[in-house]
């Protein structure tokens, strides 16, 4: 099959869709913290742009995509773009080229790693950040990419079914967050009850916005073609959302006003669950996915304060529960006539069991290299920023900068 | 001369400001501060679940005036920023040892 024209302009456009989450991400985050770590949270997500976007065309794809070892890792073959042309590639996308799909995939990288720096926002050194965001794209994210998306990848070989990211992106960043965090430890007066109030809650609400936007690219691009699969997995994905950002509202309303912080949130909790699902199930099915993972992350959250662990902007909670949610969805009403894989409701029990596999692995394996590695970084470089600089913010203490300047000279 | 400074509640201002204006005391400075007192905070959300600030937003009325003005000051201040809920703020009374007005030159009593 040749390259085709529509399926190459809708991967490059997905590339572009899934590029601009990153921002959303850092203006999502950003809104969340304290004004004086305001540019700090955000370049925490941005940095990954210049980061991840070089690595993954030095080698991030290559170990991601390149020729299998073991079921386990890629090889090198592709490394600085070798072989990697105008040409479909042999094996992956076959009707655009081999270049639209290493680009696509990029802008999941970068978005994973900026993820995860919401657990660690208004204490972490960016130097430390910069340093496992590095190493943690090579020995866990490259690793579990091959694993589910990879060609001879072993998780894609067992039959567990991934549509868009659900372990790769978001189990894996919301776990590995938990990890970072645990090792890190709380903010400064934390534990004290002081109030870490969010700066800027309609920063947020944009932050979602776009990622809601961005996120047609990541699940309807998945699709890799510009078909009757793409238009399905549009349309799953605005349902999950639309369900999990209402559900959420009516939560915050039942327990006392409906707030605009927690439906920004829950919309990203139902475009996270129907990650995995978006092409394999009836787009109707985002309803009650979208509903059901609103409630695992509403509650995941006030599980975490409750044990007094400072995962700050909740990864965990949304990306990690909320991603384990829509794999263990994918599982149960996975629909034939979709994508080709069957679930639970249409009489393969054994799927959601794959899942739950795919899950459990990825989910240990990414927290516990990331607790490692975070131990690993503390006691070399060490991780936190010193207490003065994290009273004074991150902000100036970090980047020289503040967000909010413009004071009477 | 006197400095009578206030501590109300934001929504208040306006209708503070008019009473002063009535009577014909037009100078004041206004500034946004956080403060408390026996009101104790107030509780405001999150993603999931509350939290509770105990600093809020109110604001600081200066209006300096001469002695004998004083209680009439205070009466129209108290009189427009009361609601009669706990938080509706302080005034206090301070001595004020001298003023000049920038552009005239002017000292004292004039200058107020």
């Amino acid at each position: 099959m040749g390259v085709n024209a529509a399926d190459t302009a809708w991967i490059l456009i997905s590339s572009a869709l899934v590029m601009l989450m990153t921002p959303g991400v850092a203006l999502f985050y950003a809104g969340m913290v304290r004004r004086k770590n305001a540019i700090s949270t955000t370049m925490m997500s941005f940095a990954a742009l210049g980061l991840v976007g070089l690595l993954w065309a030095v080698y991030g794809y290559s170990l991601s995509f390149g020729e299998d070892a073991g079921g386990l890792i890629g090889g090198l073959n592709y490394v600085l773009l070798n072989g990697v042309g105008v040409e479909a590639s042999d094996v992956y996308a076959s009707t655009v080229p081999h270049l639209a799909f290493l680009a696509f995939q990029g802008m999941f990288a970068v978005i994973t790693v900026a993820l995860i720096s919401g657990a660690v926002v208004e204490r972490i050194r960016f130097g430390a950040l910069m340093t496992f965001s590095v190493i943690w794209l090579t020995i866990v994210y490259c690793p579990v990419a091959h694993w589910v998306w990879g060609e001879g990848g072993w998780l894609l070989n067992i039959g567990a079914l991934d549509f868009a990211g659900g372990t790769v992106v978001h189990i894996c960043a919301g776990f590995s967050a938990l990890a970072l965090a645990l090792v890190l430890g709380t903010r400064r007066g934390y534990t004290d009850g002081e109030p870490m109030e969010a700066h800027n809650v309609p920063m947020v609400i944009l932050g979602a916005g776009i990622l809601w936007f961005g996120w047609f690219g990541f699940n309807a691009g998945s699709a890799l073609t510009s078909g009757g699969l793409a238009a399905s997995a549009f349309v799953a994905t605005n349902i999950s959302a639309a369900s999990a950002a209402l559900t959420w509202m009516l939560l915050s309303w039942w327990d006392k006003r409906p707030s605009g912080l927690g439906t920004a949130t829950g919309a990203v909790a139902g475009l996270v669950a129907i990650t995995p699902a978006a092409g394999f199930v009836a787009p109707i099915m985002g309803i009650p996915i979208g509903i059901v993972v609103s409630f695992v992350c509403y509650y995941c959250i006030r599980l975490r304060v409750r044990m007094g662990v400072d995962e700050s902007l909740d990864v965990w909670a949304v990306h990690g529960m909320g991603g384990v949610w829509g794999a263990l969805a994918t599982g149960i009403f996975a629909d034939p006539s979709v994508g080709g894989a069957t679930g639970l409701i249409y009489g393969n029990a054994a799927q959601v069991g794959l899942q739950a596999v795919g899950i459990v692995v990825v989910a240990v394996f990414a927290f516990g290299i990331s607790y490692g590695l975070a131990r690993l970084l503390g006691v070399t470089m060490g991780l936190r920023v010193e207490g003065r600089e994290e009273t004074i913010g991150l902000d100036l203490a970090q980047h020289a900068e503040r967000a909010y300047g413009g004071a009477v000279q | 001369m006197k400095k009578v400074e206030a501590i109300v509640r934001e929504e208040r201002l306006v209708a503070v400001r008019e009473a002063l204006e009535e009577k014909g005391y037009y100078g004041m400075t206004v500034s946004h501060v956080e403060g408390r007192g026996r009101q104790k905070g107030m509780r405001l959300q999150q993603r999931s679940g509350q939290y509770d600030i105990d600093l809020l937003p109110k604001v600081k009325i200066e209006v300096v005036v001469l002695d004998e003005d004083v209680t009439n000051v205070v009466r129209a201040l108290a009189s427009k920023a009361r609601t009669g809920e706990i938080g509706d703020g302080k005034i206090f009374v301070i001595p004020v040892e001298d003023a000049v007005r920038i552009r005239t030159g002017e000292w004292g009593m004039d200058a107020v």
